[in-house]
């Protein structure tokens, strides 16, 4: 079954979505980030859908749930690089993904995100050890 | 027609088109601002020709395939005619004079059938009459394009988006907002959002006339539709009178940027955007 690839950045996890979701794609997209956020414990989640060109009331409604479970398990989700037709069609739809946080492009959400997050120390244990 | 008539009128050709001219060049309405009476005479005489060609067929039927070219020259001509600025009449009463110059022939060919001249005659009132219509269909259809153009023209034009900044849009609405231009207005916005980067976008309505509660929910549709694409709106140039509307309205714009001036509007948008603008003592 396809998966959408989630990567590891410092204390982030970057996806990005390059195929068109289809309702199941979504949902497995969803548990995947879920599980990894919780593994990782990742401070936050930058989603890049400038590959998406169709969008609907589901897709959208997930990119909310995504955003609402991450602030829930301390991490701020960034959605970047959303095609003008896609947010027309969105704001149409009257989902204005409130919560999520946009940018225009990955370089611009990860200066947010690291706005939003403060500084991540490099290596936490470090960080520990000093404080022992 | 019977094609004797049309036999006559045919061999009668150049004195049907010298009294033709003759009746043009008389007339009070004559254009020759407009037009060079070469340029008549030769219009004339291409007219005059394919209607004779055609009623040399024998038919009368102006929507027949014999009466093509006819229709053709006439739109061709009345569709210049539009754009050189004729009036409606003016080019309806150039088909129209032909009729007393066909008239005069007539009478001469049939002064000894007194029946004979009446129906023809009537025949070909009702042929020009109904090219004279052609000619007023075309001018109107010509008219209409004319005014369809400059329509699209203008709402492409009164929405122009303007990088005023490194990373700031300024977008100044000229007019009332309609859903139609709003769909307009939000996808200039957009692409050009995604074509120079910008951060921050400045919708200015200062030359919006009046705010009701549609215009204001299509200005809340671009905000949030700017928001998805991860800029920022603020809304300029609002009126005391607008301001007043808004709040009549029950319209809650708590949530968006909003400012007095396109000016205020560029200090706020620095300020989120870390610029400083100084004034400085250096002359140049």
């Amino acid at each position: 079954m396809d998966r959408i690839p989630i990567l590891r950045m410092g204390g982030f996890l970057l996806v990005t979505i390059q195929v068109d979701l289809y309702d199941r794609l979504a949902l497995t997209l969803e548990n995947d980030l879920m599980a990894m956020v919780s593994k990782m414990e990742a401070r936050g989640v930058l989603i890049d859908i400038s590959a998406v060109s169709i969008v609907d009331s589901f897709m959208g409604r997930i990119l909310g749930n995504i955003a609402s479970m991450s602030r829930i398990m301390d991490a701020e989700t960034v959605v970047v690089g959303m095609q003008p037709a896609v947010a027309i069609t969105l704001v149409e739809l009257g989902l204005t993904l409130a919560g999520v946080h946009t940018a225009l492009n990955v370089e611009m959400g990860m200066e947010l995100l690291r706005k939003k997050i403060g500084p991540i120390p490099d290596n936490e244990e470090d960080l520990y050890d000093d404080i022992i | 027609m019977e094609s004797q008539t049309a036999a006559s009128l045919k061999k009668n050709k150049k004195q049907l088109l010298e009294t033709w001219m003759q009746n043009q060049l008389a007339d009070n309405t004559l254009r020759d601002d407009l037009i060079s009476n070469e340029d008549l005479n030769a219009q004339s005489e291409n007219l005059l020709t394919a209607l004779l060609k055609a009623l040399g067929t024998g038919s009368l039927e102006i929507e027949s395939e014999q009466f093509q070219p006819v229709t053709d020259i006439l739109s061709e001509l009345s569709i210049t005619r539009a754009r050189q600025g004729f009036s409606p009449r003016e080019t309806s009463m150039f088909v129209l004079s032909l009729k007393k110059a066909f008239y005069e022939i007539l009478e001469k060919e049939l002064r000894d059938n007194p029946k004979l001249l009446y129906q023809e005659s009537v025949e070909i009132n009702n042929l020009l009459d109904g090219l004279s219509i052609i000619t007023m269909e075309t001018f109107i259809k010509g008219r209409e394009e004319v005014i369809l153009r400059q329509t699209d023209e203008i709402s492409e034009i009164s929405t122009p988006v303007i990088r005023v900044w490194e990373g700031i849009l300024a977008l100044p609405i000229i007019g009332t907002l309609d859903s139609a231009r709003t769909q307009v207005v939000m996808e200039n916005l957009l692409e050009k959002i995604v074509e120079t980067g910008s951060r921050i976008a400045i919708l200015d309505i200062s030359g919006v006339p009046a705010v009701d509660s549609l215009v204001a929910q299509h200005l809340i549709k671009t905000v949030s539709a700017t928001r998805l694409m991860g800029a920022e709106c603020i809304i300029s140039g609002i009126r005391a009178e607008i301001a007043q509307t808004i709040v009549h309205l029950g319209i809650d714009l708590s949530n968006i940027s909003t400012k007095a001036s396109l000016a205020s509007a560029l200090k706020l948008a620095f300020s989120m955007l870390n610029i400083e603008v100084r004034r400085t003592n250096n002359k140049f």
